[in-house]
């Protein structure tokens, strides 16, 4: 027997492969599919109209439509599957069968499934993806589906419902504001309008036709919510379908949950990799807060394939901003010098778009880039100086030396686009070069023969130029170049020539032109915009082919435009049942219906005998549980199924095994703890004790199952918990807070001395980026008014200081606003108190006018607030100046797990122990806030921590390295609890005060 | 008013043939679920190839004028799907994992040897995972029960017997709503085993600070339990998890609400969830390197020097630790000498692998040496970029916890372990 199935199996792909060249053969093997497809046994049912349905012949048409008919009211959802599947097959064999396969299609969409309503819904696409209205019906049922389907029907029925909820609602983003100003109406779903009644669900329904104020279709928001836990599929392309579906269906507010799980995909393969890079380069442009807080998972490794960094780069490129361009550049910097030349050059480019976005760095990154011009590899140098015309042409008048520059340059770039832009732009320019664009000139004309066609043109043009406004000095070098360029081989560059004499050079007849030459010529030229290549590309679906190509793929659905007024949503109402037992509340039960029938269904006849244990005692408990407390629980464990099951199974049993448990384990508890982890030294042999081990742990655990069955009883009463539930799911959909972390204010001061960084010198990139916070605001030293045009202002940055691990190092800034030079500059003989000591900077030599430097010193102040009292002198003044230390400044982060926390918490108590408890105001209850609200203050480090509502943060006093440890005990309600233990009392105490503070304020 | 954008010819949607491609060019195998598509597709996938230079370059997505084809690049063979219209790609690479991970999983690697080995198998699985392009059967445990993996004592009863390892009983697995487990699996030893391994990606600057960091992180389960259990595991500290990526068998609701991960696990090998610890964190990075690696302008030599350390090591030994440094390709040779372990200078892809072992603090391993240039090329611009591998036993860098694990829905007992190991993921040294 054994053996037959397996030829049987071969033959079939045998048959399937050969039956289009050898028709009269096949034919001959339709009979015993036939007899197949009346098989009792429903696995053989599907198979032969599987291997069936793949015979492409002709002939058989109305035999396979027959079958596909039988099998789509078969018994068995397995055998409709199969002839969901065969609906394709047949129609690319026979377009003209589609009106009896789309009546197939549509009595097959009404099944309820999850098996066949991938299936269908791919045949659906296939066959008639323009017959929206099959879909009305079903909506809302695909919705509560999705999360059961298989992976590969999810892909497509996500798909097909973007498209479909782009005809049917209108656009979330037409009226944001209102929608913010009316966060309960937006979110509403289906159990909180149980909870409110009829009369809500009706107003809803009556506002959509009158369009204003926006209020998202209910429906609308059943598609966000079902699709939003796919997110956390395994399957990557799920998880894509759904970024696509919240790209284009949700309101602004929300498209960010789906950041995360995309930043999640980059650790996957590197094809993976590449189509999730694309997309995320078309939404960074469009949606830029999003990738923001994620900024650094695109940073490029130096093992990353070339076209994997060249799109991570490109969206570093479209994140850049004013407050991350510092680290977006040093970053660059590093790249700069990658071994891999092509990715340079994309650097380069990238670095050239920062700058012309991003107005306050043109001038660092021309810099930088002009630095590379000396680079010594050609590829990196032709690059650079293409960007450098670019940059040029934005401001070309203060920039007459890189200008200079460029021109020698010419004497060695060889690389043809390189050469071509130095010409242009000393054309372009040469009345800020008046001396050099002559000689060029006159180099070029020299080598004109040997050069590319490219900068041939560009010699033209640059010949023209000059004769228009120093005619005196190249008329013969012109006439010279243009007669080489009269007979060159290319005819585009003799049609230049002649076109360019013709203009230039007045003569009898074309004056009519010449006299407008310099117009022509030298018209003022708009600066080039350097743009994502990504822009625009979002007009495709994401997550498309026709995307990822950006070029419209054959089959290709556009996905449409918003309609302008809503299509009726009553469509999508669905008659009721007859058995439904509630008539009060008629819509909204309508809308769940076909859930519920769904999983009545599936464990239902449908299912062939072997129905497994699971669904049974599923359908079990619900029965059980609905005739015990009416009409109500049945909705809240329709709710969620899924949910129902695990807790039926568990309610069983738990009772008594559960104690029966508990005693054991309480026994066992001595042996086993302490040795926490090691449970792999193994099985057979240690099984007992390795088994305590891992269930034993503390008390908490063994409450905490009771505790949750307490919560949520399997068959509550009706209001609690539909109250619950919608309490969840609001909180479920509150928008999603993803803060870039980054305070604006603080990296930007930074600025100046972090795009030091970009003169690609040897010197070491600032260490920093430890802390999530980098320095404290910017304190006055000085005024510029006292100061006598010199303004000091100072800031802590929160690095370690180079020279000595103990000093908190000072970041002075400098800026000499008076109009002569200050000379000298260096501190004086300072006058401490004990202890305090100080590392001065360097002394600056001059400061010319309206510059800035920054310089670095270290200052000891011995584990207290005393302010830093120093001179610093000019070579004509002297200023008397103190700088005084918040407490958090005083202390460096440290890295500790939470059980070492906990340990040295123990050793910290009594009278290193201060307590201060507070209400946290609404604004400062989210754990990004918080976190960032107590960096800011003090320089600490968060310490990982498992509990719920905990932040510790942990830190050792420079000087003297005694530890401080922060916990905050934060409620849901805002009360709080903030502890701090550390040896230095005072402080501590101090840093009380300031966190108290920052976190009420 | 949609009858405009529909065409009327027919659409072949999806996957319409596979390809399988050796690293010398050789089509080996070839499977069509449609109507025949001839070789010379291919023809434009080599040219891409030969384009990109390195195989990791090779653009997943190629357009030609008929066809799209779609490809990955796995255990050095391509598999070229040819697509005929609009399809997701990720839908097509993703399907693509699937089938080398199925080859993976039925022959223990997913090489040309082994798939030439196997080739009828490897017919009757495409064949089964693919209808008419669509996918069908995609999970291990309703293929394991359709087709027999491959093992000496099958292949030598099969011999013997005539009987083939085609599954004579058809798979009820599909049939059911949880399609992962296949139905009555029996075991005389009942046990449950988790792996949580931890992945630290980081890139250490030059001078030895974080620029970026964060723990990846896998729960891997062997489960091997009869009958229909349903398991729930939970952690001590679940809020470390930031973002988590579940296998379909996760109930999801459950974790929303409780942070409990309950599931009817399928049966044998697979993984559990995938998470991110939140960025928030400093991650602890438990090795350190110093380094000096200098060329010297105009000479034929440089230096070289690294030495490795422990840090924030929970007090952990830290294992297995290999450095993986791309050479500039001027470097000609390589003569070290390392305190400990062996290395390894490749003078054709110019990479140094450097097999350290286990770091003793007394004792810190370092590698020294000189480094032979081309003479005359000018020196490299950039130092070579450090790869560390290393391996924690007994630790999750991140703190994660198991709390316990409950099973309900079966009688027996059955034996539980967890094991916890922390490594390096992409690890990179800049220098």
């Amino acid at each position: 027997m054994k053996t037959i199935v397996a030829v049987k199996k071969l033959v079939y792909v045998y048959l399937v492969r050969y039956a289009e060249e050898q028709q009269d053969l096949a034919l001959l093997s339709i009979s015993t599919f036939q007899r197949g497809l009346k098989d009792p046994n429903q696995l053989i049912r599907a198979s032969a109209l599987r291997v069936l349905s793949s015979i492409r012949v002709p002939i058989i048409v109305p035999i396979m439509m027959l079958a596909i008919k039988e099998a789509a009211s078969d018994m068995s959802p397995y055998v409709r599957k199969t002839a969901a599947h065969a609906i394709p097959k047949l129609y690319s064999l026979d377009s003209d069968q589609k009106d009896q396969l789309i009546e197939v299609i549509e009595k097959l969409l009404a099944d309820k499934t999850t098996l066949v309503a991938g299936s269908v819904v791919m045949a659906f696409e296939e066959v008639c993806p323009e017959r929206i209205d099959l879909i009305h019906k079903n909506y809302r049922k695909l919705c509560n589906l999705l999360i059961d389907v298989e992976e590969w029907g999810q892909v497509v029925i996500i798909s097909m419902l973007t498209r479909y909820a782009r005809t049917q609602f209108l656009s979330p983003t037409q009226n944001e504001s209102l929608l913010e100003e009316n966060p309960e109406k937006a979110f509403y779903g289906s159990e909180e309008d149980e909870a409110k009644g009829p009369g809500s669900e009706e107003a809803a329904t009556a506002a959509l036709p009158a369009r204003k104020p926006y209020v998202m279709d209910p429906d609308h928001r059943l598609l966000l919510r079902n699709t939003k836990p796919l997110l956390q599929s395994r399957s990557a392309a799920v998880v894509m379908a759904v970024a696509q579906l919240y790209f284009h269906l949700a309101p602004k507010a929300e498209v960010g949950v789906i950041a995360k799980a995309l930043v999640r995909l980059l650790r996957s393969h590197s094809e993976v990799q590449y189509v999730v890079l694309q997309n995320v380069a078309t939404m960074s442009i469009k949606r830029r807060g999003m990738f923001e807080p994620y900024l650094k998972s695109f940073y490029i490794r130096s093992t990353d394939p070339t076209q994997i960094k060249i799109l991570k780069l490109e969206v570093l490129t479209n994140l850049a901003n004013e407050t991350n361009t510092p680290t977006v550049l040093r970053e660059f910097q590093t790249y700069i010098r990658s071994m891999d030349k092509d990715f340079v050059a994309a650097t380069i480019q990238a670095i050239g778009r920062c700058a012309t976005n991003i107005g306050r760095v043109r001038d660092t990154c021309l810099n930088g880039l002009v630095q590379l011009l000396s680079n010594r590899d050609e590829l990196v140098v032709a690059e650079s100086v293409v960007v450098i015309k670019k940059l040029l042409q934005m401001q070309p008048a203060q920039h007459g030396e890189i200008i200079k520059h460029l021109a020698k340059l010419t004497d060695n770039i060889q690389v043809p686009m390189a050469r071509a832009s130095i010409l242009w732009l000393i054309g372009e320019y040469c009345e800020h070069v008046p001396k050099i664009a002559p000689d060029v000139l006159r180099k070029m004309a020299k080598s004109f023969t040997a050069e590319e066609d490219i900068v041939k043109l560009q010699i033209i043009n640059l010949a023209a130029k000059l004769y228009l406004t120093n005619s005196k000095q190249t008329k013969l070098l012109t006439q010279y170049v243009l007669s080489l360029a009269k007979y060159d081989q290319n005819y585009d560059i003799r049609d230049r020539a002649r076109f360019t004499r013709q203009l230039i050079v007045p003569s009898e007849q074309g004056g009519a032109l010449s006299r407008h030459a310099k117009k022509l010529f030298l018209a003022p030229k708009p600066a080039p915009v350097l743009e994502s290549s990504f822009k625009d590309r979002d007009h495709f679906q994401l997550g498309s082919l026709s995307h990822l190509l950006n070029a419209k793929a054959t089959g290709y659905q556009e996905l449409p435009d918003w309609p302008e007024e809503a299509p009726d949503p009553s469509v999508r109402n669905v008659e009721v049942p007859e058995w439904t037992k509630c008539s009060n509340r008629e819509k909204r039960k309508e809308k769940e219906k076909p859930f519920y029938s769904d999983s009545e269904g599936e464990s239902g006849p449908t299912e062939s005998a072997d129905s497994d244990p699971e669904s049974e005692s599923a359908s079990d408990s619900k029965s059980s549980s609905e005739s015990g407390s009416g009409e109500s629980s049945s909705e809240s464990d329709s709710e969620d199924q899924e949910e129902e099951k695990g807790r039926s199974s568990e309610s069983e049993q738990s009772e008594e095994e559960g104690e029966k448990r508990k005693m054991k384990k309480k026994k066992k508890v001595p042996e086993g703890q302490g040795e926490g982890s090691s449970s792999e030294e193994d099985s057979d042999s240690s099984s007992g004790s390795s088994e305590s081990e891992r269930t034993s742990e503390t008390e908490e655990e063994q409450v905490e199952p009771a505790s949750w069955r307490k919560k949520t009883p399997p068959s509550g009463k009706s209001a609690p918990v539909a109250k619950e539930i919608s309490l969840l799911d609001l909180e479920d959909f509150t928008p999603p807070s993803v803060q870039p972390v980054s305070p604006p204010t603080i990296v930007s001061t930074s600025l100046a001395t972090d795009l030091e960084g970009l003169t690609l010198t040897d010197s070491p990139l600032v260490p920093s980026l430890l802390s999530p916070v980098v320095g404290v605001g910017r304190q006055e030293l000085l005024h510029r008014v006292a100061g006598e045009g010199l303004a000091v202002d100072y800031t802590f940055s929160r690095q370690p200081f180079s020279g000595d691990p103990h000093m908190v190092s000072v970041h002075i800034h400098f800026s000499n606003s008076s109009d002569t030079p200050i000379k000298g500059l260096h501190v004086g003989t300072p006058k401490l108190p004990a202890g305090i000591s100080i590392q001065e900077f360097p002394e600056i030599e001059s400061l010319a006018p309206g510059e800035s430097v920054t310089a670095v010193m270290g200052i000891n102040f011995c584990d207290s607030t005393q302010a830093a009292n120093f001179q610093l002198c000019t070579q004509t003044r002297q200023f008397y100046v103190s700088i005084q230390p918040p407490v958090g400044e005083l202390m460096a982060p440290v890295f500790m797990s939470e059980n070492e926390f906990k340990k040295e918490q123990g050793k910290l108590t009594g009278m290193s122990e201060i307590t201060e408890k507070l209400t946290l105001p609404d604004t400062c209850r989210n754990d990004h806030i918080v976190v960032q609200r107590v960096t800011a203050v003090a320089n600490l480090g968060r310490v990982p921590c498992g509990a719920s509502d905990e932040y510790r943060f942990a830190g050792r006093t420079l000087t003297s390295g005694s530890l401080v440890l922060l916990t905050l005990d934060a409620r849901p309600t805002g009360a709080a609890q903030l502890t701090v233990n550390s040896e230095k009392m005072v402080i501590g105490t101090m840093l009380v005060k300031d966190v108290v503070q920052a976190l009420t304020q | 008013m949609y009858t405009k954008l529909f065409k009327l010819f027919s659409l072949q949607k999806m996957i319409h043939s596979l390809f399988l491609i050796n690293c010398s060019g050789d089509i080996f195998l070839e499977k069509h679920w449609k109507s025949v598509v001839s070789q010379s597709v291919c023809d434009y996938f080599f040219e891409a190839q030969e384009k990109a230079a390195d195989v990791e370059n090779v653009p997943p997505v190629i357009s030609t004028p008929h066809h799209y084809l779609i490809s990955i690049y796995r255990d050095k063979l391509f598999f070229v799907s040819v697509i005929q219209t609009e399809v997701p790609p990720l839908f097509v690479i993703e399907f693509l994992h699937r089938v080398a991970d199925t080859f993976q999983d039925y022959f223990g690697e997913c090489s040309e040897a082994a798939i030439k080995d196997n080739v009828v198998i490897v017919y009757e699985l495409l064949e089964e995972m693919l209808d008419n392009g669509f996918p069908l059967a995609t999970e291990s445990n309703i293929l394991k029960e359709l087709i027999k993996p491959p093992t000496i004592l099958r292949s030598v009863v099969n011999s013997i017997t005539g009987s083939s390892n085609v599954g004579d009983t058809l798979p009820t697995g599909q049939l059911s709503n949880i399609p992962w487990r296949r139905a009555g699996v029996k075991y005389t030893n009942n046990e449950a085993y988790f792996d949580v391994v931890e992945e630290i990606d980081a890139i250490i600057d030059k001078s030895g600070s974080t620029v970026f960091a964060e723990i990846q992180g896998v729960i891997d389960a062997c489960i091997k339990l009869s009958g229909m259990p349903d398991l729930s595991l939970s952690f001590m500290n679940p809020r470390l998890l930031d973002d988590v990526s579940f296998h379909p068998c996760i109930r999801f609701k459950r974790w929303e609400s409780e942070r409990v991960l309950s599931f009817i696990p399928p049966d044998g090998n697979f993984r559990l969830i995938s998470y991110r610890v939140s960025s928030q964190n400093l991650v602890a990075i438990p090795v350190y390197v110093k380094h000096c690696i200098s060329f010297k302008e105009n000479s034929s030599c440089g230096r070289f020097d690294i030495t490795i350390g422990p840090k924030q090591n929970m007090g952990k030994t830290i294992e297995g630790i290999t450095v993986t440094v791309h050479m500039p390709k001027v470097v000609l040779n390589m003569n070290l000498t390392p305190t400990q372990g062996s290395y390894t200078f490749d003078p054709v892809t110019k990479v140094l692998t450097w097999d350290v072992g286990k770091i003793t603090p007394q004792k810190l391993p370092s590698l020294k040496g000189l480094v032979n240039l081309q003479s005359g090329a000018p020196k490299p611009e950039e130092n070579p970029s450090l790869n560390i591998q290393f391996k924690i036993q007994q630790l999750a860098i991140s703190g994660l916890k198991v709390n316990r694990l409950d099973m309900y829905g079966e009688k027996y007992k059955p034996f539980k372990g967890v094991k916890y190991v922390t490594k390096a993921g992409k690890f990179q040294v800049r220098t």
